[in-house]
């Protein structure tokens, strides 16, 4: 179980961590060839220079690196993570908002394809070599190789285009009061998006468990199993199911990562608002404190799955559960 | 010796089916014509080298092999053939395996489960076993190698069974422990069951086992008594009386050659190679066993 010394250590890699990745992508948004000024007031603006300097005094432009970040650094530290130039409003309240929606998308996302993929991997392992194998091999590894923008292009032109059975974006109908917005038209408005990144995650769960179901079938303890006369469907439950769950799920956690970026392809090609959009709209418009904000964000994100997947191992499987060193 | 027999197995054969070079399709034969049986309330050791294809033997009664597999070849239980339906409904109640090692169980799931679902006949076999009712509730990865052992061999008695066949059960034991397994089996036996014993250990089983059947390339070559093994002009086929005289306490003396593996395997009696009584007579056919002294002989000269 957890004790207070590992407690302090995953909280103290937490942090080395955030520190890291904030400076990370601070020096890429500095040094990236966007100017925040610029791309604020407008190419095509007729600003004075010295209205443009006061800009730039104002926001601390004109400070160097090391200074803007130490100073962000210490608002963060207070709470303050400032406001987006994109969107003028602070960015924990985007970020809050955003994420919401995209969370919804990631989690439906995320347990479809972990469901799916744990059962059709099943299935393909105890039948290996067969057709339907064949079948779920081909198209996971199709899938793995396919980029996620081009799947959900895909998608969008079958679905929404060519048979206009699903609208092609966003999370609610155009034109519409957003007070008028029922819960059907946001489910409506998920169904793409969420198939999408679906499919673009199905093909690794898929492919590990087929993998280890196949040789858990060829495990002397399976062979041990039917010389006591189980059949194969005891099999599968007593002993295939408890000794492939656990690392499933844990891979399913640790897959939190590309479950993030498959999220935000998915949500630019749906033109679905939440944060892979915003992260767009952020880096194109050098809006840094959002960046940094998403970053942070993001980062926590996938740092919680890898630390579950961590933690599971140690609460659920009885040969480290007693062993206690394990995050 | 006038008990019936429980399992009788009349030239077995068991080959692989493999992918030769390109398409071609080719058979790997790993047991060829074995002949053994066991009656109740004895010990029939299978004694043979590693890489003799002991454990496949055991796989092939218990109707475990994989699925490419070609078996060929009579196994009788209790005098009817031991067909698919028949074995779903012995296997792990008539007939009972033990394992060799911890390997064969699950490792995420509780030994007392997986000895029997029967609550009351796992308690009744771990007493009989001395090992704690808590023990049941142990995962494999807590047993000490003792406890390990006497749980494996509770698998065998849990269900009463009649045949019982131990693929290798004493590798990695010391002298002391190992016997004490042996006398596990001894005390199966005597108690009524018929237990086929494989083992490389042909010193270990002398002490516990009534008959021995050697092991050559995939096939028994001869099945003696286990009082035969006091000298080797009471042993009947050349690779045995060999077998003997290389053990530490008989001369420690080496036959020249190797055990020929499968693939490889020459036409004819499958000792032939290496045996410096062979004739043209040894190099064809198939050698059948035959009676002599109490005993059964692959060979056409064993007298």
């Amino acid at each position: 179980m957890l004790t207070a010394k590992s407690t302090v250590g995953i909280v103290g890699r937490m942090l080395i961590l955030l520190v890291l990745i904030s400076i990370l992508a601070f020096m890429l948004v500095v040094n990236a060839p966007i100017d925040p000024l610029t791309s604020y007031i407008g190419a095509e603006s007729t600003l004075s220079q010295d209205a443009r300097d006061e800009i730039a005094e104002h926001w601390g432009l004109n400070k160097s690196a090391p200074e803007r970040y130490l100073n962000w650094a210490k608002n963060i530290l207070s709470g303050d993570f400032g406001m987006s130039i994109t969107y003028k409003r602070p960015v924990i309240s985007i970020i809050r908002e955003r994420f919401s929606a995209s969370i919804i998308l990631m989690a439906l996302a995320w347990m479809l394809s972990g469901i799916l993929g744990f059962a059709i991997g099943i299935i393909a392992g105890l039948r290996r070599g067969g057709v339907f194998d064949r079948l779920v091999k081909l198209f996971c590894l199709v899938l793995q190789s396919s980029p996620t923008f081009w799947i959900g292009l895909l998608i969008l032109s079958v679905f929404a285009v060519s048979l206009g059975w699903f609208p092609l974006g966003m999370a609610a109908p155009m034109g519409k009061l957003a007070a008028e917005v029922t819960l059907g038209d946001r489910i409506y408005h998920l169904i793409l998006p969420t198939v999408t990144l679906t499919i673009v995650s199905i093909g690794k769960i898929t492919l590990y468990t087929r993998q280890k179901v196949t040789e858990i079938m060829r495990s002397d303890f399976i062979l041990f199993a039917r010389a006591r006369g189980l059949s194969t469907r005891k099999l599968v439950w007593q002993h295939v199911m408890r000794n492939i769950s656990l690392p499933a799920v844990t891979l399913q956690f640790s897959s939190f990562s590309e479950l993030f970026g498959g999220m935000a392809l998915a949500e630019t090609v749906f033109s679905y608002p939440g944060i892979g959009t915003a992260t767009t709209a952020a880096a194109l418009g050098g809006d840094v404190p959002l960046l940094l904000g998403i970053s942070l964000i993001s980062a926590l994100f996938v740092f919680s799955g890898n630390l579950i997947a961590n933690i599971l191992y140690g609460v659920v499987d009885p040969r480290v559960k007693g062993g206690g060193n394990y995050v | 010796m006038e008990n019936k027999i429980v399992l009788s197995v009349n030239g077995l054969s068991v080959a692989f089916k493999m992918y030769g070079k390109g398409f071609a399709r080719k058979e790997l034969r790993v047991i060829s014509n074995l002949n053994i049986n066991v009656r109740k309330g004895e010990i029939i050791a299978v004694a043979g080298s590693s890489g003799s294809g002991k454990s496949l033997l055991a796989h092939a009664i218990l109707g475990i092999l994989p699925g490419n597999a070609v078996v060929s070849g009579e196994i009788n239980y209790c005098g009817t053939p031991l067909t698919e339906p028949r074995l779903r409904k012995l296997r792990g109640k008539e007939i009972a395996l033990v394992p060799q090692s911890v390997e064969y169980l699950d490792p995420l799931m509780k030994v007392g489960k997986q000895v029997s679902a029967d609550k009351a006949a796992v308690k009744a076999a771990f007493e009989r076993y001395k090992l704690a009712d808590s023990a049941a509730n142990l995962f494999p990865f807590q047993l000490s190698g003792g406890m390990m052992r006497r749980v494996l061999c509770a698998t065998a008695v849990v269900g009463n069974a009649k045949l019982i066949i131990a693929d290798e059960p004493t590798p990695g034991m010391s002298k002391d422990l190992a016997g004490r397994a042996m006398k596990h089996f001894r005390d199966l036996a005597d108690a009524g069951a018929a237990v086929i014993l494989i083992t490389h250990d042909i010193d270990l089983a002398l002490g516990y086992a009534d008959r021995i059947a050697v092991f050559y390339a995939g096939t028994t070559v001869e099945t003696a008594l286990a009082s035969d093994f006091t000298d080797d002009s009471l042993l009947r086929h050349p690779y045995t009386k060999a077998l003997w005289r290389a053990m530490p306490g008989n001369g420690f003396r080496p036959t020249a050659g190797t055990q020929p593996y499968a693939g490889s395997l020459p036409e004819g009696c499958l000792f032939a190679p290496r045996c410096d009584k062979k004739t043209q007579e040894c190099t064809y056919g198939i050698i059948e066993p035959r009676e002599v002294r109490n005993g059964e002989v692959c060979c056409r000269y064993a007298s």
